[in-house]
């Protein structure tokens, strides 16, 4: 019953090397070779396309960190560590909406991802309280943070934008407001 | 506070890798020989990092989306969606089919049971109720019909449209024939032995018996001596002799047979079944036993079977005849006690009996 869904699928090692550079294109790649797939899991098992993609996203972030951070081998396919990953997320989704434990109805070999999944978390509970700290931050000191960390632009450029009439003024505004988000970010 | 200013911007460089030179080389001097500094930088670095974790993640977040409004998700769920059980799918498949399947079924069912006059009200699909359709009349039987549309006649110019037999009740103008021969009737007249007809008026139907009693209210029609026959009340039994007299024609015709058995089509108490040669047109006529009691009324035979016809037992004559209101009736109907046949000749019963008998005709 099962549709043959990988179609010119890229391998496993040249997307990884893909990640690595930050290729564009190799994301869209993966994300049309497997999405598919995801998509066919969720749905089988009560969830519709908004829910696939929540967890599909998801999953490719798990990868991207995993690869990023330099420790990936790839001793099980790329599918099936997606695969594995997003029946975690959807698991664990449906066991949140319904309060009672389901089983997913499986189509695909599976490798334990609980370590992975654990990071995951652990960089999702850091991401929102990154987000809310530079929310609570408030203007002009969002901005400068953002431009100057990340987006790396120059001081110089900073200044101008903001129209402080010397470097040293701008220095002065982005040290106070580094430590204020520092502060929110460690006292939350 | 001024120091701590410089010092993050000196860390911020560093970590840029936009310092150069002895600046640089210093820096690194600094890092290796007091812990404290290195502590600095380890901790903005560290933190740096979780910034850039947040930037990468809106990044590649925002790149998913995009990568995602570039796909055409409906075609893939549709790729990918459950395939239906596979008797949905079958019947996806065939139900236009099975529908049209099911059309032809129910036309030829329909065809076929009207065709073959299952919807009509008759008694019974096997009985033929023995009224005469005049104007249409089929020839495909042993063309015994009779078309009085033939002739001319007295009375009516229009020959009517059905035919049947019925007989008096009474002296003055009562008269008893099958419900089924006045169905329907817009107008119905009764013709005697002498082609003299009369309008008559439908006094009291009995479809239960197939039975209707009807009154000459014709102002040409003057009274009838008495009857010379009487209505038996019990019931006959099996072998007696019968005749009747009807108008399968447009003259009286007698038929001669015998009661063959006690009840009539498909065990109907109502009726007897009798040997006899009765025709469409016979509906409506006595059946007599030898001594003259009207024992039954003609109402029907048995398609496809020799020799079975039927007739309605003369206890349900007299039962309608005493379920009609007296009160509404014109003139009193008073049955005959007194019979006049009895020990004649089959002549001279014949010759008694015909002034009594008349051909319905219905409009």
């Amino acid at each position: 019953m099962e549709k043959d869904l990988n179609s010119s699928v890229p391998s496993d090692s040249e997307i990884v090397l893909g990640i690595l550079n930050d290729s564009k294109v190799t994301l869209k790649h993966l994300y049309s070779s497997y999405f598919p797939m995801i998509l066919q899991l969720v749905i089988k098992n009560n969830g519709n396309e908004d829910d696939a993609k929540d967890i599909f996203q998801e999953s490719i972030i798990v990868l991207y960190n995993k690869v990023k951070a330099g420790n990936f081998e790839l001793n099980s396919k790329l599918k099936t560590f997606l695969y594995s990953v997003c029946r975690r997320l959807w698991l664990k989704r449906l066991n949140e909406q319904s309060k009672t434990s389901r089983n997913i109805h499986d189509f695909s070999e599976l490798i334990p991802v609980e370590e992975d999944l654990e990071k995951h978390e652990e960089k999702n509970r850091q991401f929102i309280l990154m987000d809310l700290a530079l929310k609570q931050l408030g203007e002009p000191c969002k901005t400068i943070i953002e431009d100057y960390y990340l987006q790396n632009r120059s001081m110089q450029e900073i200044c101008e934008k903001f129209g402080y009439t010397n470097a040293d003024n701008a220095k002065t505004q982005k040290y106070k407001c580094l430590q204020r988000l520092k502060k929110i970010f460690f006292q939350t | 506070m001024k120091s701590e200013i410089e010092l993050l911007d000196l860390i911020d460089a560093y970590l840029r890798g936009e310092l150069e030179g002895s600046v640089l080389s210093d820096f690194e001097n600094s890092r290796r020989n007091e812990p404290s500094f290195d502590l600095k930088v380890v901790e903005h670095h560290n933190f740096l990092l979780h910034l850039n974790d947040y930037k990468n993640k809106i990044k590649l977040s925002s790149d998913l989306n995009s990568i995602h409004e570039s796909l055409d998700i409906q075609s893939i769920k549709e790729e990918v969606a459950p395939e239906p059980a596979k008797i949905r799918r079958l019947w996806k498949k065939y139900r236009v089919n099975t529908a049209i399947a099911a059309s032809v079924a129910i036309i030829a069912i329909t065809v076929t049971l009207i065709s073959t006059g299952y919807f009509s009200k008759s008694i019974s699909t096997n009985v033929n109720l023995l009224r005469r359709e005049i104007n249409s009349i089929k020839r495909s039987q042993n063309a015994i019909i009779k078309n009085i549309g033939d002739k001319p006649l007295k009375g009516p110019s229009d020959p009517g449209e059905f035919g049947g037999t019925g007989f008096a009740l009474s002296a003055n103008g009562y008269v008893v024939t099958n419900f089924h021969v006045i169905k329907g009737a817009d107008s119905v007249y009764v013709q005697n032995h002498e082609g003299e007809a009369f309008k008559v008026k439908l006094i009291y139907i009995d479809p239960a018996y197939d039975l209707a009693v009807l009154q000459i209210t014709d102002p040409s029609f003057e009274k009838l001596a008495s009857l010379p026959y009487t209505f038996k009340k019990n019931p006959s039994d099996v072998g007696e002799d019968v005749f009747t007299i009807g108008f399968p024609r447009d003259e009286q015709v007698l038929g001669k047979g015998y009661v063959s058995a006690r009840n009539g089509f498909a065990g109907d108490t109502v009726a007897y079944q009798v040997s006899i040669p009765v025709n469409p047109g016979n509906s409506g006529g006595p059946l007599l036993d030898n001594r003259g009691n009207v024992i039954g009324i003609i109402n029907g035979k048995q398609t496809l079977v020799d020799g079975a016809a039927f007739a309605i037992k003369s206890s349900y004559i007299l039962k309608s005849i005493e379920a009609i209101p007296q009160d509404s009736l014109d003139e009193k109907l008073v049955v005959n006690k007194r019979n006049t046949l009895s020990g004649l000749s089959r002549k001279d019963q014949f010759k008694k009996l015909e002034p009594f008998i008349y051909m319905v005709k219905v409009y």
